[in-house]
């Protein structure tokens, strides 16, 4: 029908082949939507089939040619204009003609390349997909179909721990510990927060993930930090020597590997924020910048049944059963003093929060930090455990025993 | 000996995460096990805490009490001070306990002074008795029993805020008010600690 609009004239389809045994990934869409799309890797061949069906049958659609194209962009969401491909494949699926009904084309981009993960964020797009254009006189037809990508990383042979003292001269002294540096997508980080000195009314700490992305370059970069996770882990005023443990396991959020300038147009970077509050909600807090990695998924060995009882035998014994001898492990003491840590004012000011009364820079933004003293990056130490007694599975210290 | 907090405060910590409802699923006994890989989710181990850090009072210890409100002087010369009793075991303040009188334009000396010099965003004093001034009122105006307490309480909040934030510590001004007996409203201001 000819209402003074562009009419479509032909229905565009594409089919991936395997999409019922492939796996699917969500990605969210520009305007916040979910999506799910089907999940390719590097290397993997793209394929599947074009179906173009004329709308109304009788009627004939020309076109000045038919042609398939495997697309990776970056999209810079305030610089429209500038779409940056950098995976660009054509094929051509029909010369000029003539369609008089449906037809159906095969396509296949072999191994092709694909060589960063996927990504929606808040200001910076990259995606991969397929676009259909059937090339007509006036307006060209085009259908396109999005796909998800997977980069997966090798578990890294070096893995540091991050241990640190940092904090405000006279006030407060931290060391904090956290296992790894690098850590996969459904991993667990294993951390201690050991206090040195603690002369401010602390009221309790905080663990939060933040996520940052850098897009864009030079002076219009943009700058975006979101928090993704809060996660408290000590209520309460604690005293020099007390140890607090950190147990956070990252698949409960939505997490991306860390990106690191991708194709020089934007970053990803994954930070640890420990934050502790005082009485007068003062916040003071230090941010690590951890690496996160998408390792590729092992498979399961199926786990003995008797194994399975075993363990729930040995959970009940547990609760009732005598408590086991402390390890006699040496302890990994520092013989010498701590150097005091020397902070210019500016620094310390810096690191404190105006509390509960602040003003046009409220408290909820973080200022900056806890100044740092000597960094020690050392290997984690196998840490031995006794079995959890009474007290540890009610979650109290083993101190109250005294 | 035996010796217990002293602290006004919270009691020990407790641990929030998800340590509370552990378990490890085991077939091997526990000496055996610390021979075997440590599992993902094991704890760090941690340094032990000395028994006298464990039971001694805490390093944080400051409280300051605003009390004992006296109305000085007579009819249209009268003035209210309060008593500002200090008692804290922390370094930077050089007398670990102090009293002295001080009343409301001093706190609002104490508040311009660091406003002024440090960086911390320093909170509100209570009101000025400004509508209580104003001739024809009943009561007592600004000596009326409940404003007096009305306006302890929200000194003590003030004094209290204050001497706690560790900016605050570095200022003179802060320890004269607290810990002399009389503020030299010509004094040299400046930091205390140097840093």
């Amino acid at each position: 029908s000819f209402f003074g609009l562009v009419s479509q004239g032909a229905e565009i389809d594409i089919v991936l082949d395997g999409q019922e045994s492939r796996k699917t990934a969500e990605l969210k869409l520009e305007d916040g939507r979910k999506e799910r799309l089907p999940l390719y890797y590097d290397g993997e061949t793209v394929s599947g089939k074009v179906n173009i069906l004329v709308k109304k049958s009788g009627t004939k659609l020309e076109h000045q040619g038919i042609k398939i194209e495997f697309v990776g962009q970056i999209d810079l969401y305030f610089d429209r204009g500038n779409r940056h491909e950098f995976v660009s494949m054509v094929r051509e699926l029909a010369r000029p003609g003539i369609l008089t009904q449906g037809v159906c084309y095969g396509f296949e981009f072999v191994n092709v390349e694909k060589p960063y993960e996927s990504y929606s964020g808040a200001n910076v797009r990259l995606r991969y997909y397929l676009r259909v254009t059937v090339v007509k006189r006036l307006s060209d037809l085009v259908k396109e179909q999005d796909i998800c990508v997977h980069t997966l990383a090798q578990y890294p042979d070096l893995n540091s721990s991050i241990k640190m003292e940092v904090g405000i001269e006279d006030c407060l002294h931290i060391e904090f510990e956290y296992n790894k540096s690098k850590y996969h997508l459904k991993d667990v980080i294993v951390g201690k927060i050991f206090f040195l000195l603690v002369r401010i009314k602390i009221r309790h700490m905080e663990v939060q993930i933040i996520r940052r992305e850098l897009a864009g370059s030079g002076p219009a970069a943009l700058n975006e930090s979101e928090t993704l996770a809060k996660f408290e882990i000590m209520d309460g005023a604690p005293v020099r020597g007390e140890s607090i443990p950190i147990r956070l396991f990252l698949s409960g959020y939505d997490l991306t590997p860390s990106m690191r300038d991708v194709n020089k147009k934007f970053s990803v970077k994954y930070y640890l924020n420990l934050v502790l509050v005082d009485e007068e909600e003062r916040r003071y807090f230090k941010q690590q910048e951890i690496t996160l990695f998408r390792r590729a998924e092992k498979r399961r060995r199926p786990i003995a049944n008797s194994y399975i009882e075993q363990a729930i035998f040995h959970h009940r014994t547990a609760q009732f059963g005598q408590q086991q001898q402390p390890t006699t492990r040496a302890q990994q003491q520092q013989s010498q003093a701590t150097p005091p840590l020397t902070t210019p004012e500016d620094a310390a000011a810096a690191a404190i929060s105006p509390g509960r009364h602040g003003d046009a820079n409220n408290s909820a933004a973080d200022s900056p930090e806890l100044e740092s003293g000597s960094t020690h990056v050392s290997p984690a130490l196998p840490a031995a455990r006794s079995a959890p007694g009474i007290k540890d599975v009610l979650g109290e210290d083993d101190d109250d025993n005294y | 000996f035996f010796s217990c907090r002293i602290s006004s405060f919270r009691s020990r910590p407790s641990f929030l995460s998800s340590d509370l409802l552990k378990f490890k699923p085991s077939v091997m006994s526990n000496q055996q096990q610390q021979q075997q890989q440590p599992s993902a989710t094991q704890r760090l181990q941690p340094k032990k805490q000395t028994m006298e850090d464990a039971y001694s009072p805490p390093a944080n210890f400051l409280e300051i009490d605003v009390c004992n409100p006296e109305t000085h002087g007579l009819n249209k010369d009268r003035y209210t001070d309060y008593e500002i009793r200090l008692r804290t075991n922390l370094p930077v303040f050089k007398l670990k306990e102090s009293s002295v009188r001080r009343r409301y334009s001093d706190f609002e000396w104490l508040r311009a002074e660091l406003e002024r010099d440090s960086k911390i965003v320093v909170p509100k004093l209570p009101g000025k008795a400004l509508k209580l001034q104003l001739p024809f009122r009943g009561g007592d105006g600004r000596f009326d029993d409940e404003f007096i307490e009305e306006r302890r309480k929200g000194l003590e909040e003030f004094i209290n805020k204050v001497a706690g934030h560790p900016l605050a510590q570095n200022e003179k001004c802060l320890h004269m008010f607290l810990q002399e007996q009389t503020i030299d409203k010509a004094y040299v201001p400046g930091k205390v600690r140097t840093t």
